[in-house]
This record gives C-alpha cells, sequence and structure tokens, in this order.
C-alpha cells in the first residue's frame, strides 16, 4: 500500500492507509519522501491515471456501460524507463516501433445504430466492426514501415493472445490515405472481422491497469454478466508524442441487458417496459471505492437528449429525482452538456472515494413514468450487402437510408448536399470490378461523376494486396435512399489457402461510412475545469460522425480437398498420352508399318489365341502357318507368370520380414 | 461438291449479328470456356478505367492483355448504347474481326490448293488423286470458322480470342503468300498478344523457305529417278525471303514495343508489362476454371512442386517442336496447324476460341485427311464435351450440387479429346504422304 503512494505525494492528504499499519506508513513516507521530491522537482508532470464509468439506459430496454481508464506517462527523457503506474509493456512497445497512435479494439456483436445512437461521442468512438480492428500510424520513414507493422503485429498478437498476427500478411492490411483518418502514408489499417473476443483478450487487458480488477471501478467487470452482453467492445487507444508523452485510453463498452425481477418493470408502454436497474443489476458486483493510485475515479449516469427534452417539456427540473425517473443515490454534480448549442444529455456525476467497502455504490435508476425516446441518428443509416447467387459473381451494395437528420439541424434547404465518405478493404479473392460501379439515388440511375467527388482505388493483388477504396460522395439532402453497387468475381484459391472449414465462407472486413461535415463532439459549458475528466474530454473532441456497415460472408467455391493425388496423376497420364501417341505417331517407319500390316492380315489376334489354348484346342497350325507366333505368345505368357510368381514371392518376403 | 460459298459465310455473319444485336445479355462473356483471364472484355474495361484513373492498368490482378487492345478496345466499352448489352461496338468489331480472319483462311486455301496441284501434275497424280476426293479446301476450312458454334460463342461472348486468331491466320497466310513484312506482322502481333504463337517462328520460316505444303520431297526424288532426268523440281531453301521476314520482324517488334511504352509512359513500364502478360501466363497464377486442366492441377498439387510442374508444363509445349519440324517440315501449313492445336491443348489458360482457330485451320487439310480414322467419335466427343461442360459447371458453381472434379473430368475427357485429333491427323497425314509415294513407286 504504502509502495503505490511512492510516486503520489498527493494521495497521502487523503489518508487511505490502512489503520493498522501507521507507523511503517509514515516510516516509508519519510524514506521515500526525498526520492519524491526529486522526482517531482525534475518532471512537474507525472504518470496518472484515472478510472471512469458511464451509465446510460438506452431506448430499447437495454443499459450501456462504458469503462474508461486512461494511464498517462510523462515525455521519456524525464523519467527515464521505470513506471510507476504506466504498463511497461506498452512504453517499450511504443518506444521500439515508433508509434505515434494505434488503436486496437475487440468486439463481438455490433453497435445499433438505430436504437442506440448514431451520432454521439458513444457511437463514432466506441462502436467498432466485429472481430479485431487495428490501425497505427507510425513515426518512421516510409520503407520501414510495413516491416515495422508486422512486428508490432506479433508483439500484439503475443501481448493480447489473439490471433493479430494475421494481419502480418500484406494480403490483411492496407495503407488509406483519406478515407479513414487523413495521414501522409504512415497508417497502416487491418482488421479481422472473424476474430472471437473472450475472457482470455480481457485479462492481458486488465493487467495493464495498476489495480487490474482488484479493486475500483474494473472490480465491476465480473466475466459472466459482461460477456453476456449484446455488445462487448474492448479498446486500447494510444497516443504518443514527445510533448505530451505517452496517453494510454482503454475502454469497454458493453451493452447489457438489466436483469431484473419482473415485478420492479413498473411501466409497460406498446408492451415494452422500461426495465429498473442498478450496478448490482448489471454487474453482479458493487463499487466499493476506487483504486487508490487513481488520480479520480468517477461515475457517470447519462441520460439521453431525448429524456432530457421531455422532462424540460414537462417543466420540472432535471434533478436526479423528477416525475420521470429516480436516482438511487444522489449525485455529487449534475452536468448539461450541449451538441451544436442544443443542449443533448445530461450526465450525473459520482464520486467513487467517496464510498468504500462498507458503504458501496449501487447507483441505478427506477422509472417513475413510462418513457420512449429515441437517440439522434446519424444523417444516413449506412448497410452493406451482397447481391446475386451463385459462386461465381455477385455485387456488393452499400445503401444510404435518410434519416432525415437534416432537416432537424439545418431547416428545409433545398438544394444543399451531404458529404459521405466510404472506406472499404476487399480481401483480394473479392475481385472488385471498380470500372462497374454504379450509383443509385431514389431508384434512378446516375453517372458516377455527379455523385463521386474523389476516388481512390488500389486494386487488389493476386495473393498480395487487398483492394482498397476510398470514396467521397456529395449526396443531394433531399435523397430518401441510396445505393451504390460494385461487381465483383470471386476468386478461387489454393487447396491450402483455405480455411479449416473452408465451406463457412469467408468475411469481408466492415466498410467504414463517416459524414465529415457533422460532427459529434460535444461541449460542456459549466463544466469545472478542475474536473478533468478524460472520458469528458474524449467526449469534446472534434470526431465526425461514423458508422461501420456490416461484416458480409462471401461463400466461395471450394476444390475436393481430398483429390490432390488422383488430380497429379490423372493429369500427368493425359499429358504422358499426348506426348506418347504424338511421338509414336512421328516415330513410325513407313517400311515397319508395312511389315505390320502383312503381319496383321494373317494374324489371329492374341486373346483367341490364348482362350484357344486354355480350352486345351490346338492352333490350327495350317491356318496361322507360323510357329514364330505361337512361340512368341508362349513366351508372352511364360514371362506372365514370371512375374506373378515373383510378386508373390515378393510380397510374402516382404510381409515375413 | 459444290458448295454455296457465299450465300453460307454471308448467313454466318448474320447470324452473328443477329446474335449480338438481338441476342440480349447471353451472359457468355462469364462463361469460364468463352473467355479466360487473358482474354475477358470485363478485365479489359476494368484496365481501361485505372487507366483513365492515372493508375497503371496492370496494378491489381485484373488486366494481364497488350496495352494496343487497351487503347484500341478501350474506349469502346465506356460507351454504351442504350437497350443493348455493355460491349455491343467490341462485338460488332469482332464480327469483322472474324469475317476478316474467314477470309483469308479463304485465300490460304487457294494457295494451298493450288499448290497441292501443282505438285500432284508434277507427280503425274492428278487422275489417281482427284478421283478420290476434291472439295475446294479453303470454301471449306473457312465455313468451318465461320459455322463452328465455338467461334460463334466466342465472337458474340465479348472476349479478345477473335483478335489474337486473326493475327495467327495473317502470319498464316501472309507466310504462304510468302508476304514476309505481312507474316511478320501476325507473327509479332500474335506473338505480342498471347505469347504462345512464338512457336510458330518454325513453320513461318519453313512456308517462307520451301513455300507452301508439298509432298515430302523424297517422292520427288524417286519420280525424277523414275524418269531419269537430273532437272530438280524439288525446290530449294530460299534465304530471301527469310531474312526478309527476320528483317520486318524486327521492325514490327520495335514499332510495337515502342506503342506500348508510349501508351503506358505514365503509367507505369514495360517491365510492368511483361511481368503481368508473359508472366502471368507462364506462372499460372489465375486458378479460376476453364476447359484446360491445368488450374486444377495447380489449384490442388503442393506448392513445394509447384515450380517443378510449371517448368514441365512449359517445356512439354517446346518438346514437340523439334520433333514435329524434323518430321513435317514439307509440310510446313499443317506443321502451322498441329503446333496451333498443340497449344490450345497445352496453354495455361485455353478457350473455345483457340479450339476454333486450329478446327478451322483443320478444315484446310481436308483432302489430304480424308481417310482419318475416329472422325465420328471425334464429332460427337466434341459435341457431348460442349454440352456436358456448361452443365458440370452449373451443378458445381450455381447449383453446389456437384463438385469441382465433375468439371475437371470434362476438362480431362477433352483434352484427351484433342489429343485424339492431333495424333490421327499427324498419323494420317504421315500414311497420306506414303499413300502418295506408293502411288509413285507402283
Amino acid at each position: 500500500m504504502a509502495a503505490h503512494s511512492r510516486g503520489h505525494p498527493a494521495m497521502r492528504e487523503r489518508g487511505f492507509s490502512p489503520a493498522g499499519r501507521p507507523i511503517l506508513f509514515v516510516s516509508l513516507h519519510f524514506l521515500f519522501l526525498f526520492t519524491a521530491a526529486a522526482a517531482s522537482a525534475a518532471a512537474p508532470e507525472e504518470e496518472k491515471f484515472t478510472e471512469e464509468l458511464l451509465l446510460r439506459p438506452l431506448p430499447d430496454r437495454k443499459a450501456l456501460a462504458h469503462f474508461h481508464f486512461r494511464s498517462s506517462a510523462p515525455p521519456a527523457a524525464s523519467v527515464g524507463r521505470h513506471h510507476h503506474l504506466f504498463p511497461k509493456a506498452i512504453s517499450q512497445l511504443v518506444k521500439k516501433y515508433h508509434i505515434s497512435e494505434l488503436e486496437l479494439s475487440f468486439t463481438q456483436g455490433r453497435w445499433n445504430y438505430e436504437q442506440w445512437g448514431g451520432f454521439e461521442p458513444m457511437s463514432t468512438n466506441n462502436a467498432k466492426p466485429p472481430g479485431v480492428e487495428l490501425w497505427a500510424v507510425f513515426d518512421l520513414p516510409l520503407s520501414e514501415i510495413d516491416a515495422t507493422w508486422k512486428n508490432l503485429t506479433h508483439t500484439l498478437s503475443g501481448l493480447f493472445c489473439a490471433s493479430i498476427n494475421f494481419l502480418e500478411s500484406s494480403t490483411a492490411f492496407s495503407s488509406p490515405r483519406w478515407g479513414f483518418k487523413l495521414n501522409e502514408g504512415n497508417l497502416r489499417y487491418g482488421a479481422l472481422p472473424r476474430e472471437a473476443v473472450c475472457t482470455e483478450n480481457l485479462t492481458p487487458w486488465l493487467k495493464l491497469l495498476p489495480c487490474r480488477d482488484k479493486s475500483g471501478i474494473a472490480a465491476l467487470l465480473y466475466r459472466p454478466s459482461i460477456y453476456k452482453g449484446y455488445y462487448h467492445s474492448q479498446k486500447l487507444k494510444l497516443r504518443s508524442s514527445q510533448s505530451l508523452g505517452i496517453i494510454l485510453d482503454q475502454t469497454l463498452t458493453v451493452v447489457l441487458q438489466p436483469n431484473s425481477v419482473s415485478g420492479e418493470q413498473l411501466h409497460s408502454n406498446h408492451g415494452q417496459l422500461q426495465p429498473n436497474w442498478s450496478m448490482r443489476h448489471l454487474f453482479n458486483r458493487k463499487l466499493s471505492g476506487k483504486c487508490l493510485v487513481s488520480k479520480s475515479s468517477r461515475v457517470f449516469i447519462e441520460v439521453d437528449k431525448g429524456i432530457v427534452d421531455k422532462v424540460n417539456k414537462s417543466g420540472s427540473d432535471l434533478s436526479w429525482s423528477n416525475e420521470f425517473f429516480v436516482l438511487s443515490n444522489s449525485p455529487d454534480k449534475l452536468i448539461k452538456g450541449q451538441n451544436h448549442l442544443i443542449q443533448s444529455s445530461s450526465l450525473y456525476v459520482y464520486d467513487a472515494s467517496n464510498y468504500s467497502d462498507e458503504k458501496p455504490l449501487d447507483v441505478g435508476i427506477t422509472w417513475k413514468l413510462p418513457l420512449i425516446w429515441t437517440c439522434t441518428p446519424s444523417p444516413f443509416h449506412a448497410s452493406r450487402f451482397l447481391m446475386g447467387s451463385g459462386n461465381e459473381r455477385g455485387s456488393i451494395a452499400l445503401s444510404f437510408m435518410s434519416t432525415n437528420l437534416h432537416k432537424q439541424i439545418s431547416g428545409n434547404p433545398t438544394d444543399c448536399s451531404i458529404k459521405a465518405v466510404i472506406f472499404q478493404v476487399v480481401p483480394w479473392y473479392v475481385k472488385v470490378y471498380y470500372h462497374s460501379l454504379e450509383i443509385f439515388i431514389d431508384g434512378s440511375r446516375k453517372t458516377v461523376s455527379e455523385v463521386v467527388d474523389k476516388i481512390h482505388v488500389i486494386p487488389s493483388e493476386d495473393k498480395l494486396l487487398p483492394g482498397t477504396l476510398e470514396m467521397l460522395l456529395r449526396f443531394p439532402c433531399s435523397m430518401q435512399s441510396g445505393t451504390l453497387t460494385l461487381d465483383f468475381d470471386k476468386g478461387f484459391l489454393h487447396i491450402d489457402e483455405y480455411p479449416p472449414d473452408a465451406n463457412q465462407g469467408f468475411d469481408i472486413p466492415s466498410a467504414l461510412v463517416s459524414f465529415p461535415e457533422f460532427s459529434s463532439a460535444r461541449s460542456y459549458p459549466e463544466i469545472d475545469p478542475v474536473l478533468e475528466s478524460p472520458l469528458l474530454e474524449n467526449f469534446q473532441e472534434n470526431s465526425v460522425v461514423k458508422s461501420y456497415t456490416e461484416v458480409l460472408l462471401v461463400p466461395l467455391t471450394t476444390p475436393d480437398f481430398s483429390m490432390p493425388y488422383n488430380v497429379i496423376t490423372f493429369t500427368c497420364t493425359v499429358l504422358a498420352l499426348y506426348f506418347g501417341s504424338l511421338l509414336n505417331a512421328l516415330r513410325r517407319r513407313i517400311g515397319e508399318e508395312e511389315r505390320e500390316l502383312k503381319k496383321t492380315a494373317t494374324r489371329r489376334g492374341l486373346i483367341p489365341q490364348l482362350l484357344a489354348k486354355l480350352r486345351g484346342q490346338k492352333v490350327d497350325p495350317t491356318e496361322s502357318g507360323s510357329s514364330s507366333e505361337s512361340s512368341g505368345s508362349k513366351k508372352l505368357l511364360f514371362k506372365v507368370v514370371f512375374v506373378a510368381v515373383a510378386a508373390v514371392l515378393f510380397h510374402y518376403f516382404s510381409n515375413n520380414s | 461438291m459444290a458448295i454455296r460459298y457465299w450465300p453460307m459465310a454471308a448467313a454466318a455473319v448474320g447470324f452473328r449479328l443477329v446474335l449480338v444485336l438481338f441476342g440480349g445479355d447471353l451472359h457468355l462473356a462469364s462463361r469460364p470456356e468463352v473467355s479466360t483471364p487473358l482474354t475477358s472484355l470485363r478485365r479489359l474495361a476494368e484496365g481501361y478505367w485505372l487507366k483513365q484513373a492515372s493508375v497503371s492498368p496492370y496494378s491489381g490482378s485484373m488486366y494481364h492483355g497488350s496495352p494496343l487492345l487497351l487503347s484500341v478496345l478501350g474506349p469502346l466499352t465506356n460507351s454504351r448504347a442504350d437497350g443493348h448489352h455493355a460491349h455491343i461496338y467490341c462485338s460488332l468489331i469482332f464480327v469483322a474481326v472474324d469475317f476478316l480472319a474467314a477470309m483469308l483462311i479463304r485465300a490460304t486455301g487457294h494457295k494451298l490448293q493450288m499448290a497441292r496441284s501443282r505438285s500432284l501434275k508434277l507427280l503425274d497424280l492428278t487422275k489417281a488423286v482427284n478421283d478420290t476426293v476434291n472439295v475446294s479446301a479453303g470454301d471449306v476450312a473457312s465455313l468451318i470458322y465461320l459455322w463452328n458454334p465455338w467461334a460463334i460463342v466466342t465472337c458474340v461472348g465479348s472476349c479478345t480470342s477473335p483478335i489474337e486468331n486473326l493475327m495467327v491466320v495473317i502470319m498464316i497466310y501472309g507466310a504462304c503468300s510468302r508476304l514476309a513484312p505481312l507474316a511478320a506482322f501476325g507473327y509479332v502481333m500474335a506473338t505480342h498478344l498471347s505469347l504462345y504463337p512464338a512457336i510458330l517462328v518454325v513453320p513461318v520460316i519453313l512456308l517462307l523457305g520451301y513455300g507452301p505444303d508439298a509432298p515430302p520431297p523424297k517422292v520427288f526424288l524417286i519420280k525424277d529417278n523414275d524418269k531419269t532426268t537430273r532437272q530438280r523440281v524439288v525446290q530449294q531453301f530460299s534465304w530471301k525471303p527469310v531474312l526478309h521476314f527476320i528483317f520486318w520482324l524486327f521492325i514490327w517488334s520495335c514499332h510495337v514495343l515502342l506503342l506500348s511504352s508510349v501508351i503506358l509512359k505514365k503509367v507505369g513500364g514495360l517491365h510492368e508489362m511483361f511481368e503481368k502478360t508473359y508472366g502471368f501466363i507462364l506462372t499460372v497464377k489465375d486458378l479460376s476454371p476453364n476447359i484446360g486442366v491445368l488450374w486444377y492441377f495447380f489449384a490442388e498439387v503442393f506448392d513445394f512442386f509447384r515450380n517443378f510442374f510449371l517448368i514441365v508444363f512449359n517445356m512439354n509445349i517446346i518438346f514437340m517442336v523439334l520433333p514435329l519440324a524434323v518430321r513435317l517440315k514439307h509440310r510446313p501449313c499443317f506443321l502451322a496447324f498441329v503446333y496451333t492445336a498443340i497449344v490450345a491443348i497445352l496453354k495455361s489458360y485455353p478457350s473455345a476460341g483457340d479450339s476454333a482457330l486450329y478446327l478451322g485451320l483443320l478444315g484446310l487439310f481436308v483432302n489430304e485427311l480424308a481417310e482419318m480414322q475416329f472422325t465420328f467419335f471425334l464429332f460427337f466427343g466434341y459435341i457431348g464435351v460442349s454440352l456436358l461442360s456448361p452443365v458440370m459447371h452449373n451443378l458445381w458453381i450455381w447449383r453446389g450440387t456437384g463438385n469441382a472434379n465433375f468439371y475437371f473430368a470434362t476438362g480431362l475427357a477433352y483434352t484427351c479429346l484433342q489429343t485424339v485429333l492431333l495424333v490421327e491427323s499427324v498419323s494420317s497425314m504421315i500414311k497420306h504422304d506414303r499413300k502418295l509415294r506408293l502411288l509413285v513407286t507402283s
């Protein structure tokens, strides 16, 4: 316990030392006083750790829990190689591979953009495509980046017990220029849509936290309850620079179904009951205090814009106990958020340091009145699907359904347009014909130049490169539905390239659609600058509205996996037949041919002769008139018998030995 | 036998036009029998699109054809006439190309016919041979080429095979009529488009040196001895047209390379072109099914042996060049047919268009090969394979009820059939020569 306080003289004032060991604590305190003072004198900044949890009721009776842990280390020069809180593995990784930004996410399930929101920091930053997604920006010369990326995938694969090393192959990663994130060619992006996410990935992730899951907010991560959810996304984001040092954000976003008792579901509306829940319902745990080394430890309860609007409309103020709902504990603070100067959501803040084992925090929400609200959607709802049947060709279609958001925001202008950026990586065995791009807006076909402002294609190279498509589109505001289609041929692979379960099909990673004119940033005008909440900082960051589309499953034809020997022998036989018979036809001599012709005119054929012999009949010597013929067949018979005897003997001896 | 040639030829062209204009989209372009990764017009359109986007047309693994085709056919793939399928203009060009090829085959046939009757006259065999069969070989061959269902399907099915075939025919016609520049042009273009016609340099040089097909020189010698005249009727190898040919070969190659490098100037170089065209042909990188056997072989063979078998299969084509040239040097035109047939059997991405070419050329030797065996079996074999192959492909790819072996089996059967046709035609040509000799000696 005292060891924790080494780097944190500030903690001592709070008096968290256990009552039983004051003497030890005080002595250690004095022992390290000088070193701590020296360290703080050399480096004004120190390693920091904060932990936060955000809980939010979702319109479809589910609850969102978002854990956010930030560890930061000051620039390397000031502290040398030693770390008190910051995970050493990560700082070594950053130093070795010269990473300036990195994001790794493990996701199971799909973020429901219609129900859970598509126009807010949560969906743009923390909704990730299923499976593993990794991108990194390197601070290296361009020629070294690919090799560094390969090493990085192996390191991460070892760190997180996942098959991230499959991203090593050049067929698995791409380098987008502007479709994903603007960069100078030093960004690499890779996704493994089929990677299963499990607790074995969570454990190494938790190991990076100073308190692991032993105390503080991370202690809420009761595995059976968080893996039971509808959506589970575990993310690690690194930023590093000379001035900032390294900032490591670890987030875990889960969407859970509160397992409340049926009697507690008080209100029904159109058959829908909003469940009452608390932390104990969601995680089977209560929060008993903070992680001692954390600088701040907070729990937020966020209520959506939809609820806030209803509460405001009803005339009551937005206190923690109003006529619609009541929170189980009184919050320490209420923060109102704004988006585009419109009040959006409200946050009730609880400081976890006020709670302890004796007085655990079990904050929850109880509904008083039935309430139906919706989340703000993104300007277009993007989805992607496959068209066509059979295993030869098909089409990828991206469809955009308008959510009429622009009407809410900017009235109803007649000739405005909405920009959308599409970024899509297609594996090489899906051979896309980019010239076949067709665009339909509200059912009528448009020429490509009418809609596409900018397009950047890296065509796929067989067994070498995936295809990358980056496209900037401009849709008219009045568009209700738009569709883009691209034709493709399905590739045929070598038998070794098929995965073990080849008939399941192959996954095409999610496409990313972003709307650069729309920012999901929130502002908190009333926020206390002393609050220093990394989670709210993230919410305030100016990030464009993004949404990931579905993963596509493409079935590919398979060859017969059991056939290699048969195919090799058959093919070689046919070629031998060609070669042999053609050479034989060329080799024939006319003289021989004529002799042969004479012979065949007089010959009776070998098989009738043999048959006659077997029957015991004598071959008519006058008819064939050639003793050489019969002696020839005798020789042949002798040869056959000899070979048969030799074979039997060989078999016999080989069996004996 | 009187064949009303012109009505038949016009009907064939008309039939093609009807299919192109009113057939709608027959989806022939996606048939593996018709278009291969090398000849697919769809891939050409993709290459052209990439080039327009100032990316190398060879970036990505779509286009593997010539840059010349790209600049000729590319703009046509872009324009789309209403109510017709995508590549209507290209298809119209292919109809013209097919007609031209048929005309050249006919002219070649007439040249061969003249040479044949001249040599028969020299041997005093005109009566003995003409009694049995005498058809205008050129007309027959040209009609076979025009009415061959595979040639029609290839022409209508948007692939560039008709142009490759035309170049081979131009080369043979030029060599037969001793037009060295034309022969060199055909040779350079055919080699540039699909590499394999490179081995046809042997028959072309023989044609230019010795002239069109004739009975073996021995027969003439026997004849001479009988007559005890010292006058040599056997043609000497004349070097002049051959040197001419080599000179023009050089000039045309320079032209083609120069044009290619101009077209690819800003978007990639000649090195990339060779790698993506010839390299792609020789290393069998695309494993999509076709009527040959190599795709399945290389999809199944162990990676360790891949290079070995690549060498074996490519050498297999070259191995037969010399023995055939030695044995059939007096019949260079027939030698050219045999080489095209070998190429069609063993090339890495065979298609029906290659078969259409050698079947058309086969018609040139209708008089010599009259006594060929197994013709009934071969005829129905070809029909059977061309009916079964789409069925098996459908079962495997579209319905999922069959598997790859079904389709591979038709490929095997087809290769066997072609082998039988090849061997039978070679041996019956040799028999024909022997018959001539027997007739002379008797």
